[in-house]
């Protein structure tokens, strides 16, 4: 693998430490007086989802982890495992549900959904930011009322419960964000 | 529009831009009123500061006759003193320097920078002098002095003048910190930069403004070294919120001692591949002519301006930055 020395560090770079893969979310240029040049790094590891904060010296390096990123159609559950298939080559990826974390939520059988290799091994899923999904059960609609800040917890398709506005019913389609699990609107065939 | 379609405009907002100017007529006026004169000096120069950890940019001019090296100045230091040793007494400049390499929310690679110097100003006088300029310009508290000493003591809980490397490194473990394995077990001034920016500069100038005072002999840059034990640098440095705004020498008179720190600073340049810079400059002859005694300051005025106008990093305050330059 290649690796990036002090002069390229720069927020989104992927590098590997320890064997795991990081993304440096934070880089800063620090030079006291007239002393060495430091960096001062802010990592996220992408296994476990921690901050590292590491400090390097002016010529360090660090090694480039290998990551890309696919498209990846969900393609149904079996026990604990979801089972994903890459778009493209077709070949069949298995994830557990700590991989795949909230994203089970929001996915159903067919949805795209962009996943992050590790060295060809899946790390993580994320669904599009916006899905459309049938309410499978909910309190009876509140008829009449269309404000949006009166809310009830509903359960989806996909098993999960949110909270939407008084007026849905069950069988209704409704627009979410993946990203803060909030609704948006009502949403047709 | 993407970042790269709209790099042909400023970074820097208007009211940004109206205080920049704002603050440079104030600076300027301090100093008239303090009886300095304004000077200007050349900024690429044959003559360039030799210094381990500064690279400065080269051009090549072409002569017809060939091409002769020049460098781009990493600071006016050489060209005052030059005037100084000719006769000048208070003299100060706004104008800018460059350096290769440092480039982050804190630095462009090129910058405007504010250098003064007066004969017969001692440590104590540059200090005090610094402070009223901070206070002018920034309407913050009178600056705190604290030795380098005491601020180790304070935030690192060790004497940085005498502990080893070793201590330094258990230190910095014992607080939690992962050294680079690049850390050279000689190199004492790295440990020490290592743990300023880790646990001193972070804390300094966070309720009212710092200026660190007495350096280790081993980081007099161009300051004159009192003697010892300790011997000490008489170099300070202004910190305001944690960042590094000025950096003042009692400064150093002996050519000699400047030539001896010359060919220091080249070989540990060629041992770190770094390129050798031309030991001989027209500021060692005006030295051995004769310097007199003074104290010279540089202040980084873009981080000034970020400081006044509450801005994250220089580029809200630069119209255009060196990505857009």
């Amino acid at each position: 693998m290649p690796s990036y020395s002090t002069s390229e560090f720069k927020k989104g770079l992927k590098v590997q430490l320890d064997g795991d893969p990081y993304l440096m979310i934070e880089c800063n240029f620090v030079k006291p007086g007239k002393g060495n040049a430091l960096y001062k790094c802010k990592l996220r590891n992408l296994l476990r989802n921690t901050v590292l904060e590491r400090t390097y010296k002016g010529g360090d390096s660090l090694e480039a982890a290998d990551i890309t990123e696919i498209a990846a159609q969900y393609l149904y559950r079996q026990g604990e495992m979801f089972i994903f298939m890459d778009n493209i080559s077709y070949e069949q990826f298995e994830l557990t549900s700590a991989q795949v974390d909230d994203a089970w939520k929001y996915i159903k059988e067919g949805t795209i959904c962009n996943m992050v290799l590790f060295n060809g091994n899946p790390i993580s899923v994320t669904p599009p930011n916006h899905m459309v999904l049938r309410i499978e059960y909910c309190e009876p609609a509140v008829r009449g009322n269309t404000a949006t800040n009166l809310t009830k917890p509903v359960k989806l398709e996909t098993g999960a419960t949110m909270l939407c506005p008084a007026f849905v019913d069950i069988g209704d389609l409704i627009k979410l964000d993946t990203r803060t699990g909030e609704y948006i609107e009502r949403a047709k065939e | 529009m993407t970042k790269d379609q709209c790099d042909y405009l400023p970074s820097a907002s208007w009211p940004v831009l109206r205080l920049r100017a704002t603050l440079l007529r104030t600076l300027r006026e301090f100093f008239h009123q303090h009886g300095f004169l304004e000077v200007e000096t050349p900024i690429l120069s044959a003559d360039v500061v030799v210094d381990r950890h500064l690279e400065p940019f080269l051009v090549d001019f072409a002569t017809g006759a060939g091409t002769r090296r020049m460098w781009l100045q990493t600071s006016p230091e050489f060209g005052m003193k030059r005037l100084l040793a000719a006769g000048g007494v208070a003299i100060y400049q706004v104008t800018r320097a460059f350096r290769q390499a440092e480039q982050g929310p804190r630095h462009n690679p090129e910058f405007t920078i504010v250098e003064w110097y007066r004969r017969g100003d001692g440590p104590d006088e540059a200090m005090r002098f610094l402070a009223e300029l901070c206070e002018v310009l920034l309407g913050l508290a009178p600056a705190e002095r604290l030795s380098y000493q005491a601020a180790f003591e304070r935030h690192v809980g060790v004497d940085p003048h005498t502990a080893d490397v070793a201590r330094l490194e258990e230190v910095a473990r014992g607080r939690g910190l992962s050294p680079p394995a690049s850390m050279d077990a000689e190199d004492r001034d790295l440990w020490l930069d290592f743990l300023l920016v880790e646990f001193v500069e972070p804390r300094l100038g966070q309720d009212r403004p710092v200026i660190l005072y007495d350096y280790p002999a081993s980081q007099a840059a161009l300051a004159h070294v009192r003697p010892g034990p300790p011997a000490m640098a008489e170099r300070f440095e202004l910190y305001v919120a944690g960042i590094e705004l000025a950096n003042g020498y009692h400064e150093l008179l002996d050519a000699s001692v400047l030539r001896q720190r010359n060919r220091t600073n080249n070989a540990t340049r060629r041992a770190e591949g770094k390129p050798s810079l031309p030991e001989a400059s027209r500021l060692l002859a005006a030295m051995d002519h004769g310097l007199p005694a003074c104290a010279g300051v540089a202040l980084g005025f873009d981080r000034v301006v970020m400081l006044a106008a509450g801005a994250a990093s220089l580029d809200e305050v630069l119209a255009f930055p060196f990505d857009r330059a």
